[in-house]
């Protein structure tokens, strides 16, 4: 055991922080116009060599340890950086599920970010109960067609290509007829529907309303019937902050309301928030520790989402106890953060998971 | 960077939980068994976990040792031993007295005192169950001999790992506790189903095991801290364990109580047991959330 940097790690500690302190004051505030310098942004930083790093190199990764992004969101945080781009569960599903030709064509673009992706897979009638969505895949000679609805599909007007579960089979059980794919954006029989969150952002969800839009046959992530495995393992890790790398906004966000405190006592709501937020950094750096191990993901990362949140959510109420309902930038803080018990599964769906896979409760 | 254990620490973790399951008590009535208590200190006293300190292991080993025995209700001394071996080795028999009292004292007579960085000793008076039902705490009566001197680098040390062995306690009772109400819930039926089949029962207990793992993960920081960061640094990371770990030991055991219902209420369940344990760790050496001043490190 030691918490401290290796002399790698800190050599590419400090080669980070050179790059991110040239950078200092352009950094997009939140909101958004991060939403809308995102793109620029995973660029930008993968150019620089500082994402995908615990990827395969053969995809554009850099094969570093997974202690490696811990570095990095812990000091994407201290300049105020934007987090990295959330992809580590697209990445893992793709390159877990899809076979070697969807692997090497996608990963790469996905990785270095000139290719831009959103995820299908929730519907206005299936949301935590994600098995029963009525989306529709239909053979139609070297395609497939496909129907349905979906929501809260993060970036999808910007999105080159979507993740796509859809029902292939409609006889199977209902978690066996489901089948991935990799479906292009930029076709007709694809209308976008922009979401408004109760923060005002508009750019960040969407929904998206295939009526009739094709996907090659050989663009199916896996073999038919296996996207519900495909969805595990994709949830699993959309449910891990070492994955997310949220850690590093909550960590960015805590810090600049402690400097707005100044010298005064820090609002006990601040406090707690310090606490919380330290408390994931340290976990994350455990949980990354352990993957050293060879530790599979599991029913764990449901623990793991419940510190992301419970941190978040704190990091919210220390928010609006610094600044009150009146300052827009932290009233949005606050807003957002009360999405992170819903989004990536529930908090009521994690604590299900918890119980029965962990705990043994029987449900 | 590596936050993991190593093989004889997870070895030493073993040996403590079975040395705590073995022969600590397993129930209320077990805690005035006199002869397993007998077999619980010479046990303990044999296997040299009170000097692990002097013997020239850190702070996270004396956290393993302290935690495991919270969650077995271990009811000899080992956190006063422990902090008094690391003040000034070789003075066993021996624990440490605060504020005119030493909280862990079952059979001991004398207590090292920490004032500022001058070290003491003086004898103690009888030793009675305190709050904490597995602890005997005994007050200093007689007139202190001083004892020497410390550095302050070496007292700021000291007081990190005090509050490293409390948080250690409070992860190792929650854990006790949360065990025992999980135990339960799979057992005890109502409405033709056991209890831990509800999500009104379930979902606080899912919440204990997140509590108890973020527990682990500050903890397991501040105990390598001890030894390995300047003393400033290990005193904040052990008062951010602390304030961590009473808080999230607090909520586990009153979800304990609560999953146990009326049972849990009275005084033959152990969960009340536990809940003490936590509140008289959480005493001893606190910190406030208010002294979580600082910026992030």
């Amino acid at each position: 055991m030691d918490y401290r940097d290796s002399a790698d790690e800190a050599a590419f500690r400090e080669k980070l922080k050179n790059w991110l302190s040239e950078r200092a004051g352009d950094f997009a505030a939140s909101g958004d116009e991060y939403w809308a310098r995102q793109a620029d942004w995973h660029r930008a930083l993968y150019a620089a060599g500082f994402f995908g790093l615990s990827w395969p190199r053969e995809y554009g990764g850099r094969e570093l340890p997974p202690v490696y992004d811990v570095i990095l969101d812990e000091e994407l945080a201290r300049a105020g950086a934007p987090p990295r781009p959330s992809l580590g569960y697209l990445v893992q599903g793709l390159g877990r599920h899809g076979g070697e030709e969807l692997r090497r064509r996608f990963l790469p673009g996905m990785i270095n970010g000139t290719e831009r992706w959103c995820q299908g897979f929730s519907e206005p009638g299936a949301g935590s109960d994600l098995a029963s969505l009525r989306a529709t895949a239909t053979r139609d000679g070297d395609d497939y067609m496909v129907h349905g609805h979906k929501i809260w599909t993060s970036y999808s007007d910007v999105a080159d290509w979507c993740l796509l579960l859809a029902r292939t089979d409609p006889d199977a059980p209902r978690h066996r007829g489901l089948s991935g794919f990799v479906i292009s954006m930029h076709q007709p029989g694809i209308e976008q529907r922009p979401l408004r969150m109760i923060n005002g952002v508009t750019t960040e969800f969407g929904q998206v309303l295939f009526d009739g839009a094709r996907v090659p046959a050989d663009c199916m992530v896996g073999a038919p019937g296996e996207g519900w495995a495909l969805a595990m393992t994709i949830v699993s890790h959309e449910r891990e902050p070492a994955e997310l790398g949220y850690s590093a906004r909550y960590g960015k966000l805590v810090r600049d309301l402690v400097k707005r405190v100044g010298d005064k006592p820090l609002p006990t709501d601040l406090a707690w928030a310090v606490v919380q937020s330290e408390m994931l950094r340290l976990h994350v750096r455990r949980r990354l520790s352990e993957r050293l191990d060879g530790v599979e993901h599991g029913p764990a990362g449901s623990l793991d989402k419940l510190l992301m949140t419970w941190t978040e959510q704190a990091a919210g109420h220390a928010a609006i106890a610094v600044g009150g309902a009146g300052d827009p930038e932290l009233l949005s803080a606050y807003l957002y953060s009360r999405a992170q018990s819903v989004m990536g599964g529930t908090s009521q769906v994690q604590k299900n998971v918890i119980a029965s896979r962990i705990l043994g409760l029987g449900a | 960077m590596d936050a993991r254990l190593s093989t004889e620490q997870r070895e030493l973790r073993e040996a403590a939980a079975k040395l705590a399951g073995d022969l600590g008590p397993k129930s209320v009535l077990d805690l005035d068994d006199a002869a397993r208590v007998a077999r619980l200190e010479k046990a303990v006293a044999a296997t040299g976990w009170r000097t692990l300190r002097s013997d020239g292991a850190g702070g996270v080993e004396v956290a393993i040792v302290a935690e495991e025995f919270a969650r077995g209700l271990v009811d000899v001394p080992f956190a006063g031993p422990a902090l008094a071996d690391a003040l000034r080795p070789g003075t066993t028999p021996a624990t440490i007295a605060v504020d005119g009292v030493a909280p862990d004292a079952r059979g001991i007579t004398r207590a090292l005192i920490l004032r500022d960085r001058t070290l003491e000793t003086a004898p103690l008076g009888e030793a009675t169950v305190s709050v904490d039902l597995t602890r005997h705490s005994a007050p200093v009566t007689g007139p202190r001999t001083p004892a020497g001197e410390i550095s302050a680098a070496r007292a700021k040390r000291w007081r990190a790992l005090a509050l490293v062995i409390t948080s250690a306690d409070l992860l190792g009772a929650a854990r006790g506790a949360h065990a025992l109400a999980c135990d339960y819930a799979k057992v005890r039926a109502q409405y033709g189903k056991t209890i831990g089949s509800y999500q009104a029962v379930s979902h606080p207990l899912a919440e204990g095991l997140a509590l108890i793992e973020g527990s682990v993960s500050v903890l397991r920081y501040a105990a390598w801290a001890t030894d390995e960061l300047p003393p400033a640094e290990a005193i904040r990371a052990a008062q951010l364990a602390k304030v961590y770990c009473a808080r999230a030991a607090r909520t586990v055991c009153e979800t304990a109580i609560q999953v146990h219902g009326g049972i849990g209420n009275t005084w033959d369940c152990l969960a009340h047991v536990y809940l003490r344990r936590v509140l008289a760790a959480t005493d001893l050496f606190p910190v406030a959330l208010e002294e979580i001043t600082r910026g992030l490190s």
